[in-house]
């Protein structure tokens, strides 16, 4: 009565015995299998990544669409020098992560390890500036809600002599667009410290040997991740920092 | 037309045994539950959370019938009862009908449907279990520290600048338990596309697969819409950004477009996977085909896609354009056609069947009136003038409870009765059940008939006190709640006996087709000791009785 | 069940003769929304017997015991095409009758009398032209088209008035309007019906739909001394509004006069029609609604100006039919003499040239 598994006729029966390596898990038949369900469960969980930014993203085409003058003026109020350094950050550190895959692939142990070491590095330059650049947001007084003055916005800002002062009016609406800068530059920093936190895991683990034993495909999918995560910053970089800088 | 015909007899129950080893004798102890990887065991857990959860929400629902017996808030404060029905609606819409089906009977059963040892990511499953539990304790939380009162939608600058009550407590509930939906989807996408058996085609699939497929879908791309609009709203209420704030320069407006673009699909997530569970059950008790597998399958795609692009339905009186709302209302009438499609071909299924009324199939007749009902009602909300007198009055809480409720609910107890002998090995007592199921139905009719009168007599929802002429309504309302809560108590109970009393039900009691039915009851922990290779479309019931013949035959 | 107990008698008696099952028909639109609900109501009933009568059917005729082989049907095509067109051709014809009773419901007459309505926790406040204010009560004519501007000082609230079958937001931050014609005089509910907070549910009043002469009689008995367009002009005065806008042809801002409904060109060079809420937007966010060929000099009122402030500048400027009032006004506070009825005119006035000067 039990377990009579469905209906097999033995010229079906799956003859081919593959060696199993240790990193395969029961429920999958083939390495292939596993690697292929994970890489794809991971471009769906990029899939809702865009969908969680695509909100804010959203919120911000509407309000610069009405507040243009506002999103120019808090826009010249931030370090172009600061972005530019940190957008070269990400993007050595995406160099970094795609050679730690290439040398998990090649089964390098040494260069994985160093490059994870790395693109850890780089993510926490990127995140020092970052938290440099919020500091002078505080104190220049730019945080809507806790501590927010629209002074600098209704003054001609000494960094764009050319810039008129905004109106009043137009100055409080400075607010929305330093709210929508908090909320997608800080999900993007707590994307890259939960980056981080995982490859510090990783870097562990590499000691161990797991990844250069031809189990590649959690350096691969974690490439993936931190890949993404630098691609919101460089859309990001060009919609906070570069509005209206070609003059 | 294939015109065969097939006579499946039942298996002489008396001689079954439970078999010696299965997934809930293959390890004991607390420590391999809680840290199980296996689909099976975590589908428990999820039950008796959800379960958990059913009866807090429900408890909340009780309370809000007693205060509406009269006209007055003599019951309680108007406060204390706002604090109950946002409760109610938090703790139902997020911690039980979303995870509802998909997160028991769908986690149960989507491996050993395609015949799969397991879904593709046990330990994100697992995870989302753990996610689930502390999204519940979460919200647990905000009610015993005080409350929250925004109601479930956390409308803003209600909610953002208004209330003193634990509103970010209740948002981090939601967010993380929208995590744990998050993470079941992606689980089951990858596991419908990566981990099919051989022969297991994309149209040999069973309806429940392809209505969890779509209803995974919404909940992948929709939930994270929710998680930000969510933060935000945290954001503002902690440290006071102005991006729905009017007094900033933000539009409130702007949060029910986010919040409603996740949750008007949510409605899809909790219903598909329910409409998912009636096409089992009305197959396998007519012992036929599903009239139309292809239209069915579809129209729970359709439906899926659809449903993202009707979110302004809930706007039409908000002031969004005269035109934007003509594109909105004329979506949400296509979204209505595949439900459509679905109730008919479901009733055509029935025709020159060979029909037996065991409890599951009394469910889903009544599923299948109480959704149309439902879906009705939303054809009515949908078609804008109509919408202005009727949105926000107690027609809309009886045409979601209809379908909720109506729908949802009453597939999922199909299903739990349905599925039962599989998850435990035994059967549940007939009699009591069919009891209950017919108490649950009379329960609901007498409890939200009224309500769609009382809406359109204009009774505003969220009223702690109202007019004292929709007493009458209200108290036959209140007196129909009582029936449908013993109707809901009632399984809790007889499920619980059946555990231990419960007739031994053996692999396959109700002759059904799916590969679920072709192993043991309860299933290995490996669900298969060999993988399957199927070579016949779903609810092909000329093969299961060829099959059954086959065996009679060697074992004889 | 009297003589077993006259007490339940009685109290059965009070309820049911409380009871209501359909609501009171008593404005122009509300007979065509009970056709377009009685029409939805039949497609369901058909629906559903249809369904009923399916699976009723089928139940009996092919239940195991009678039918003991089940014939396996692939399914049809043109079955199944037959209950696709069929619904989506009901559900077209609900769509296209529900747009043309929303936009109707939704666009007010011309001639319309309008009546604001400001909601805030947890009450209404209505204001009349003729400056008449009530609280969680709105008295209105019969037999003659009412149109309500709603704005909310808080959180949002929906205005109901289930026997007119109409039912607007009010949103905090700009302006909504809905309209209605009463046909029978009485006493009807209004509701707030978007959750507000605590007392939402007492956020409730009535309607007073009476005679033409009745209202009359109101207005005269209720009114406060002055009209929204004066307390209006008071405001406008002690702004310092009429320093630009004199009408003067050399004026720094736009001519106020007969501007309400007429089409103007903005800065950006869009055509904008000059409504209620062009209005007040133009008063608080100055800097977005410029009109073209004017400097961008104007102050934004935001934080100045209450919504009970906003709404009698915006019907003051709306009833501006010549400059003549707004010169004199100007010419008395240049001669620095406050009248009695402009007091502190013009030290409000100096405040406000200040600001134009940032």
């Amino acid at each position: 009565m039990d377990s009579q598994a469905i209906a097999t006729s033995p010229e079906h029966t799956p003859s081919v015995e593959h060696a199993h390596p240790p990193y395969l898990r029961h429920h999958f038949e083939t390495v292939e299998q596993q690697r292929e369900a994970s890489s794809f469960g991971m471009w769906l969980f990029l899939l809702t990544e865009i969908m969680f930014f695509g909100g804010m993203f959203a919120a911000y085409l509407i309000y610069r669409n009405w507040y243009y003058p506002a999103f120019v003026a808090g826009s010249h109020q931030l370090s172009i020098v600061l972005g530019t350094i940190n957008t070269a950050v990400l993007i050595g550190s995406s160099f970094t992560m795609a050679m730690a895959v290439y040398s998990a692939e090649t089964r390098n142990r040494k260069a994985l390890i160093t490059y994870l070491l790395l693109t850890i590095t780089l993510g926490l330059v990127f995140l020092g500036i970052k938290s440099d650049e919020y500091h002078e947001k505080w104190e220049k007084h730019h945080v809507p809600g806790l501590n927010f003055s629209v002074h600098d916005f209704v003054n001609v800002n000494p960094a764009y002599p050319d810039d008129k002062p905004l109106p009043l009016d137009m100055a409080e609406k400075t607010q929305v667009y330093f709210s929508l800068y908090f909320a997608m530059t800080g999900m993007h920093a707590l994307h890259m410290i939960i980056g981080i936190s995982i490859l510090i895991i990783l870097v562990i683990k590499a000691y161990g040997g797991s990844y250069t034993d031809g189990h590649v495909s959690t350096i691969e999918n974690f490439g993936l991740y931190w890949h993404f995560v630098d691609i919101v910053w460089i859309f990001l970089f060009p919609l906070l920092y570069l509005i209206s800088r070609h003059q | 037309m294939s015109t065969a015909s097939t006579i499946v007899k039942l298996p002489p129950q008396e001689g079954a045994t439970l078999p010696k080893k299965s997934y809930l004798n293959s390890e004991y102890g607390l420590k391999s539950w809680l840290l199980t990887g296996d689909h099976k065991r975590i589908a428990i857990l999820y039950l008796i959370s959800i379960t958990f959860m059913f009866f807090v929400g429900g408890a909340m629902a009780g309370l809000i019938r007693l205060e509406l017996l009269t006209p007055q808030s003599d019951l309680m404060a108007t406060d204390t009862y706002n604090k109950v029905f946002s409760m109610h609606g938090i703790v139902m819409v997020f911690l039980f009908l979303v995870p509802s089906v998909p997160a028991t009977i769908g986690n149960f059963l989507i491996p050993i449907m395609i015949g799969a040892k397991d879904l593709a990511f046990p330990k994100i499953n697992l995870l989302s279990w753990y996610l689930y539990l502390a999204g519940a304790a979460f919200t647990i939380a905000a009610m015993v520290l005080g409350g929250v009162d925004t109601g479930w939608t956390f409308t803003t600058p209600l909610s953002t600048h208004y209330l003193n009550t634990h509103v970010v407590t209740a948002g981090l509930g939601i967010f993380i338990a929208g995590f744990s939906s998050i993470f079941t989807g992606l689980n089951f996408i990858v596991t419908i596309h990566r981990m099919r058996a051989p022969g297991m085609t994309w149209f040999r699939l069973p309806l429940f697969i392809w209505s969890h497929y779509a209803a995974s879908i919404l909940m992948v791309l929709g939930t994270p819409v929710l998680a930000i609009s969510l933060v935000l709203v945290i954001l503002e209420r902690t440290i006071g950004i102005g991006i729905f704030d009017p007094t900033k320069g933000g539009d409130p407006l702007l949060f029910q477009h986010l919040f409603w673009f996740y949750s008007h699909p949510a409605v899809y997530i909790m219903i598909l996977p329910g409409m998912g569970v009636i096409s089992e059950v009305i197959s396998t008790f007519s012992r036929k085909r599903v009239f139309g597998y292809t239209a069915v399958a579809f129209s729970s795609v359709a439906i899926a896609v659809f449903g993202f692009f009707v979110w302004e339905h809930h706007m039409f009186i908000m002031g969004v354009s005269n035109y934007s709302a003509l594109v909105f209302s004329l979506l949400t009438m296509l979204v209505a056609v595949p439900t459509a499609i679905k109730i008919f071909n479901w009733s055509a299924t029935l025709y020159k069947g060979s029909i037996t009324f065991e409890t599951p199939m009394l469910y889903a007749f009544g599923f299948l009136g109480l959704v149309t009902i439902g879906g009705m009602t939303g054809v009515f909300l949908g078609s804008m003038g109509m919408d202005i007198h009727l949105t926000e009055t107690y027609f809309i809480v009886a045409h979601f409870h209809f379908v909720m409720v109506g729908g949802m609910l009453m597939a999922y107890l199909s299903g739990i009765h349905f599925w039962w002998p599989k998850m435990t090995g035994r059967m549940y007592p007939e009699q009591v059940s069919k009891l209950a199921a017919l108490t649950t139905f009379i329960g609901f009719i007498l409890t939200f008939f009224p309500q769609f009168i009382l809406g359109y007599l204009g009774m505003p929802r969220r009223y702690a006190a109202y007019p004292p002429e929709f007493q009458v309504l209200n108290v036959l309302s209140t007196a129909g709640a009582t029936v449908l809560g013993i109707g809901y108590l009632l399984p809790m109970l007889y499920m619980t006996w059946s555990l231990k009393y419960g007739k031994i039900a053996g692999a396959n009691p109700w002759q059904a087709t799916g590969l679920e039915w072709q192993i043991q009851s309860p299933p290995l922990t490996e669900n298969f000791l060999e993988t399957p290779i199927v070579d016949h479309e779903a609810y092909d019931y000329e093969w299961l009785a060829n099959k059954t013949q086959h065996e009679v035959q060697t074992v004889g | 069940m009297h003589i077993i107990s006259p007490v339940l008698w009685e109290f059965l008696v009070n309820w049911l003769t409380h009871f209501a099952l359909f609501p009171p028909e008593a404005s122009g639109i509300a007979p065509y929304t009970d056709a377009l609900y009685f029409f939805l109501v039949g497609i369901s009933l058909t629906g559903l017997v249809i369904v009923g009568l399916l699976v009723g059917l089928f139940s009996v005729k092919y239940r195991k015991e009678k039918h003991p082989e089940a014939v396996q049907i692939e399914g049809s095509t043109l079955l199944e095409a037959t209950w696709t067109i069929i619904p989506l051709a009901l559900f077209m014809i609900a769509f296209v009758w529900g747009a043309l009773l929303y936009f109707r419901i939704y666009t007010p007459p011309t001639n319309a009398m309008n009546i604001y309505v400001v909601g805030k926790q947890w009450m209404w406040k209505a204001e009349h032209p003729g400056g008449q204010h009530e609280i969680n009560a709105l008295h209105i004519p019969i037999n003659k088209p009412v149109q309500l501007t709603l704005i909310s000082q808080d959180v949002f609230h929906s205005f109901s008035i289930p026997a007119f079958r109409v039912k607007r937001e009010a949103i905090p931050g700009r302006y909504t309007t809905v309209w209605f014609e009463a046909t029978k005089t009485g006493e009807y509910h209004l509701f707030c019906t978007q959750y507000c907070g605590t007392l939402h549910s007492a956020m409730i009043g009535t309607i007073y739909a009476m005679t033409p002469d009745d209202y009359q009689a109101w207005t005269a008995g209720s009114t406060s001394g002055t009209s929204l367009a004066q307390n209006g002009e008071r405001l406008f005065a002690s702004l310092g509004c009429n320093s630009c806008h004199s009408g003067a042809a050399t004026a720094r801002g736009p001519n106020l006069a007969a501007a309400y409904g007429s089409k103007i060109q903005m800065s950006n060079g869009s055509y904008v029609t000059v409504d209620d809420a062009f209005l007040r937007n133009a008063i608080l966010n100055p800097t977005m609604n410029q009109v073209a060929g004017y400097a961008p000099i104007m102050p934004t009122y935001q934080g100045q100006v209450s919504e009970d402030g906003l709404i009698d500048l915006v019907e003051y400027i709306k009833n501006l039919n010549s400059n003549y009032r707004v010169q004199q006004t100007l010419n008395t506070s240049q001669v620095q003499t406050p009248s009695p009825a402009m007091p502190g005119t013009s030290g409000s006035a100096n405040a406000g040239q200040g600001m134009v000067k940032q």
